[in-house]
């Protein structure tokens, strides 16, 4: 199975996007922020449409589209309720004008609007470059640095932001960086290895981890093992089974990885070991 | 039901001029069935905090319809089938918000990307990935029949009559779950209950919008209702005025442009909700600048 360079190329990407998605989905999840990744991962596609139309590189449009919505979210309220009901109207919005790019572009010269959507949406983690797989994995362990840079601080103004900006941490540009490095990975990835995959390992093995632990390290780790062994077990199913698609296979396993903690999960706290919540 | 003639007898003759095809009352029947449930049901997803919750419902309708080509059944079941399976999947996750918020995000980002990947995996064994994406993801408005008009009609009044019946439990469980479980209420069945009406209202929409925009339908009215008030009654009926409002005029300029009917609807939506919020904010700063608050919203 490694003697084929499609597997190769979709093992070196895809452990690296596991490890960023799973360092990011972490705080993604304890900041109640999938939501906001689920925007940005549906706003690549017409991001790659209006780049399709305007014929430069997909990436480009996929990117500026993924940040543009990030800064709106960073400008957006704090109040969850608000802040939700922000997004759904902004992406809702993108998305109907994807609409009205896919119809104008269906008559237009440069046809085939929906491949292009699709991709965006699904990708292919078997169709990678050499080259393309280089900078996936590369943009990838960038996100892992940065986060893995910013944890500590950006771990004290998720719990506590009034603690955290007593203590001189910059809430407001630590919460902005951290959009930030969220858009580019999810730009990245989703031109890469499709946006579903990307939301599938940001939510359930960062879920599953926070099942399993309360203590903040232990769960990044958790969270960055449990994507990894997605992706590796996704991949070999995929590779056996011609019909499964491989993010299909990898979302698949994490999803199953998900349950399996929510089973045992129960199991700990009976024990009583499971320490009180520092935060809540 | 005949809004078309109710609409068009007080218009000039460009916005009845689209009705004297059948189509097109079709369209506008089944538009205006969907944008009443929409509103209503919206306006009580977004009290909740479940827009999350609700725009994963509104995605599986791709699964639902790549399952139901490939068990050989109409894609009407199928949505149902798949909005109703994922309903039931969340409704013990939010219901368990005693664990808090951060919790409930996880599995419902989880169940869209599994419920995603089943679609995928059923589209794979189908053989063919993008031939009916782009219909099923953005709706057409001319592929409505009078069935299905007079069904989605059928099914806003059943649905409206089920949340009328449990309307004042439902809306305290939302507000104040603790309260409503001091009273005895049934806090997880309502939850529960309410998803499942949800996922129902989903499919049903995206019939006519896709399954995209059926989520610029859910919420964007509702949000802005809740701009302008926070009571009940008044908040319903906006929600369900400004609905109607965005699909009959998007429906209108849809039939002249030629351009899918959810671009008009989320931009009518976004830039409505954008001015009242900007509105709201400055009422409110205006309220504080002047050191009186009681002019409490």
């Amino acid at each position: 199975m490694l003697d084929h360079e499609f597997i190769r190329h979709a093992l070196l990407a895809g452990s690296l996007v596991a490890v960023g998605s799973g360092l990011a989905g972490w705080f993604v999840v304890l900041r109640a922020q999938v939501f906001a990744v689920d925007a940005l991962s549906h706003v690549a596609f017409p991001g790659a449409l209006v780049a399709a139309a305007a014929g430069i590189d997909l990436r480009i449009g996929v990117l500026a589209a993924s940040l543009g919505v990030a800064l709106v979210m960073a400008r957006l309220g704090s109040t969850s309720a608000e802040r939700d009901l922000a997004i759904g109207a902004t992406f809702a919005w993108v998305l109907g004008v994807g609409a009205l790019l896919l119809a104008v572009l269906a008559g237009g010269p440069a046809g085939g609007g929906s491949t292009v959507g699709v991709r965006a949406l699904f990708g292919s983690i078997f169709g990678l470059s050499t080259a393309q797989a280089g900078l996936v994995a590369g943009v990838s362990l960038g996100c892992a640095i940065a986060i893995v840079v910013m944890a500590r601080p950006l771990l004290l103004a998720s719990v506590n932001p009034v603690v955290a900006r007593v203590r001189g941490v910059r809430v407001a540009a630590l919460e902005l960086g951290f959009l930030a490095v969220l858009a580019v990975e999810v730009a990245q990835a989703s031109q890469a290895v499709g946006a579903l995959l990307l939301l599938g390992l940001v939510a359930a093995p960062a879920g599953a981890a926070h099942r399993l632990t309360r203590r903040p390290f232990a769960g990044m780790a958790i969270a960055a093992a449990a994507a990894l062994l997605s992706v590796w077990v996704g991949v070999g199913l995929s590779y056996r089974i011609a019909e499964l698609p491989p993010s299909a296979a990898v979302v698949l396993v994490a999803g199953a990885l998900y349950a399996l903690a929510h089973l045992v999960s129960p199991i700990r706290s009976r024990w009583g070991r499971r320490p009180a919540a520092p935060w809540t | 039901m005949s809004p078309g003639q109710g609409l068009g007898s007080a218009g000039p003759q460009v916005i009845l001029d689209p009705f004297q095809f059948a189509f097109m009352i079709h369209a506008l029947e089944a538009a205006t069935a969907v944008s009443i449930l929409a509103g209503v049901v919206g306006w009580l997803t977004v009290l909740r905090r479940e827009i999350f919750a609700g725009h994963t419902l509104s995605v599986m309708a791709f699964p639902g319809a790549a399952g139901a080509t490939l068990a050989g059944v109409p894609v009407a079941w199928g949505y149902l089938a798949a909005c109703t399976a994922a309903a039931l999947v969340l409704g013990p996750g939010t219901h368990a918000a005693r664990r808090g918020f951060r919790d409930q995000t996880a599995l419902v980002g989880t169940v869209q990307a599994v419920g995603l990947s089943l679609g995928l995996v059923a589209l794979s064994v189908n053989g063919s990935v993008q031939q009916d994406l782009e219909p099923l993801l953005f709706g057409s408005i001319v592929g409505i029949s009078a069935g299905r008009a007079l069904s989605l009609a059928v099914l806003t009044v059943v649905l409206l009559a089920l949340l009328a019946t449990v309307g004042r439990p439902l809306l305290l469980t939302s507000v104040d779950p603790a309260l409503a479980r001091s009273r005895g209420l049934p806090v997880g069945l309502l939850s529960g209950g309410f998803l499942v009406i949800l996922g129902v209202a989903v499919a049903a929409a995206s019939q006519v919008t896709g399954a995209l925009l059926v989520f610029a339908l859910l919420i964007m009215p509702a949000g802005c209702a809740r701009q302008l008030t926070s009571r009940p009654g008044p908040g319903l009926g906006l929600s369900v005025g400004l609905g109607l409002t965005f699909s009959w005029v998007g429906l209108e300029l849809a039939y002249y442009t030629d351009y899918p009917l959810g671009f008009y609807v989320s931009s009518l939506g976004l830039s409505s909700y954008v001015t009242l919020r900007l509105l709201a904010r400055r009422r409110g700063a205006r309220a504080s600048g002047a050191t009186a608050p009681g002019e409490a919203r």
